[in-house]
């Protein structure tokens, strides 16, 4: 087995609304010499059905990881919500025997086994831990020095800190920091950076997360940052597409454009901004762009 | 409204209380340490929901579960304001698991009350339809091909099913009256 193959986990936001996302991680994984192998079959990780039915979340959480074991691969996850249900589960499964014995009754059924023999890992883990720094610092050719921006690495790849070993700081988490830091702009700090953008409740409630997300916008913009990071569809959606109403709602201006990580990285390797789908951004980053061609 | 009404104390009486109830609900994955809270308040004072929402209160949401106000606790849709961000179940002094509390009283609700979130139902609809939680129409599809990206997976609908019958997940789905905001 290549070091740098994992079966890729799009979920189910990625594809439906953030292809932006998708295309430049694709491209700048490629470019640092990761494969990915597609799944032979998919569903949802469970996410939206954990608060229905916990069981079931298990059980469908559970499938996806006896497809990787199968495929004898580790998981890739884009998303911070696919990682958090698929880790969780893999963790909770392979230390809760009477757990486990349950859901593999319900997994019998489909005529499959869990066996905890595949790990689960986030974009951001497997950057900073598989792929490693010097391997990034190398592929950046075109540095971004004359870029401040700030990072928002979201709950689900840090929290809660019992099923996550990645050795990331729940409290004040570092490792996307340096990831920014390794593409030449400078990443700033500011006030509540590990507060959660709210997106999760959005179905129900529209008022709590924008209010959370005004707040954090305009604790971004108060630092002078020119762009936010992201690395989570969800929080990306409630910062970039959700962005001009929660303008109008709060009568702010942020102008705030929010650009997955994968796009910042592919910018300093040097591919083109069209290549990384920053047209597809909700705020254009027009500005930063040609502060970049300077 | 007048000061005394709205700083009446809201009374408890002993035939809402279900002294069982705790034990019911300890069994839960996830709920198990409930009787270790002992009521210090970090969860509520670090809980970016709380700050911003007065209906929604995790200390409060414990103590009732200890208390066995099921009756109250099942019919607050305030429950369904948690984004499960886990700062309270990392936060906690006493390592009890909030977030797993809130979502096993959440299944339960559903399970017992059958009302669950309409964007909860549209999306269980959408995951037995197609395996995703969003209804992928053929223009998706070709756009992806547009761009250059490879096929998405397909699903195992009769798979899906099937988990879906085995953890009773389909008449908890059929039954369940809706609500669409909090």
């Amino acid at each position: 087995m290549s070091e740098l193959k994992y079966l890729v986990f799009l979920g189910c936001v990625i594809p439906y609304r953030l292809s932006s996302y998708e295309i430049s991680a694709r491209k700048v994984l490629k470019k640092l010499g990761v494969e990915l192998v597609e799944m032979p079959e998919f569903n949802c990780c469970g996410f939206p059905m954990d608060p229905i039915n916990h069981d079931l979340m298990l059980s469908m959480a559970a499938r996806n990881l006896c497809l990787a074991e199968r495929e004898n691969l580790d998981i890739l996850t884009l998303c911070n919500g696919c990682f958090s249900i698929l880790n969780e589960t893999n963790k909770v499964l392979a230390e809760d025997k009477a757990l486990r014995e349950r859901i593999n009754g319900h997994l019998k059924e489909i005529g499959m086994q869990f066996k905890g023999t595949a790990k689960v890992k986030h974009l951001v883990h497997v950057l900073a831990e598989d792929v490693g720094f010097e391997k990034i610092k190398d592929a950046v050719n075109k540095p971004l020095t004359n870029l401040s921006v700030a990072q928002h690495s979201g709950c689900h790849i840090v929290r809660p800190a019992k099923y996550v070993d990645h050795g990331d700081d729940p409290e004040n988490p570092t490792m996307l920091k340096n990831l920014i830091r390794l593409t030449g702009a400078e990443c700033l700090d500011y006030m509540d950076e590990t507060e959660c953008c709210g997106n999760p409740i959005i179905g129900v409630n529209e008022e709590v997360p924008f209010q959370m997300a005004r707040e954090k916008l305009g604790h971004i913009k108060a630092v002078k940052a020119q762009a936010l990071i992201t690395v989570c569809p969800f929080c990306h959606m409630m910062y970039d597409l959700n962005q001009p109403r929660i303008e109008r709602t709060f009568n702010e201006e942020f102008g705030m454009p929010v650009l997955h990580y994968t796009q910042l990285l592919g910018l300093a390797m040097g591919l083109a901004p069209e290549e990384l789908a920053l047209n597809e951004l909700r705020v254009k980053a027009t500005e930063l762009l040609s502060q970049i061609q300077e | 409204m007048s000061e005394t009404q709205e700083y009446a104390p809201n009374i408890i009486t002993a035939e809402e209380m279900d002294p069982k109830f705790k034990y019911q609900l300890s069994k839960k994955h996830g709920a198990e340490k409930l009787m270790l809270c002992f009521q210090c308040g970090t969860c509520t004072a670090d809980c970016p929901i709380s700050r911003f929402n007065e209906f929604y209160r995790p200390r409060k949401i414990a103590r009732m579960v200890q208390l066995g106000l099921k009756d109250r606790l099942l019919s607050d849709n305030a429950l369904w304001l948690c984004s499960t961000c886990f700062t309270c179940v990392d936060h906690c002094p006493q390592g009890v698991e909030i977030a797993g509390i809130v979502r096993a009283l959440r299944n339960l609700t559903v399970k017992e009350k059958a009302v669950m979130p309409l964007v909860s139902k549209e999306l269980a609809s959408n995951i037995l339809k197609g395996g995703y939680s969003y209804e992928f129409p053929e223009s998706r599809h070709k756009r992806r091909e547009m761009q250059g990206l490879p096929p998405l997976p397909k699903p195992n609908l009769e798979d899906l099913k099937k988990i879906f019958e085995i953890t009773q997940s389909l008449e908890i789905l059929e039954k369940a009256k809706t609500f669409e905001k909090v």
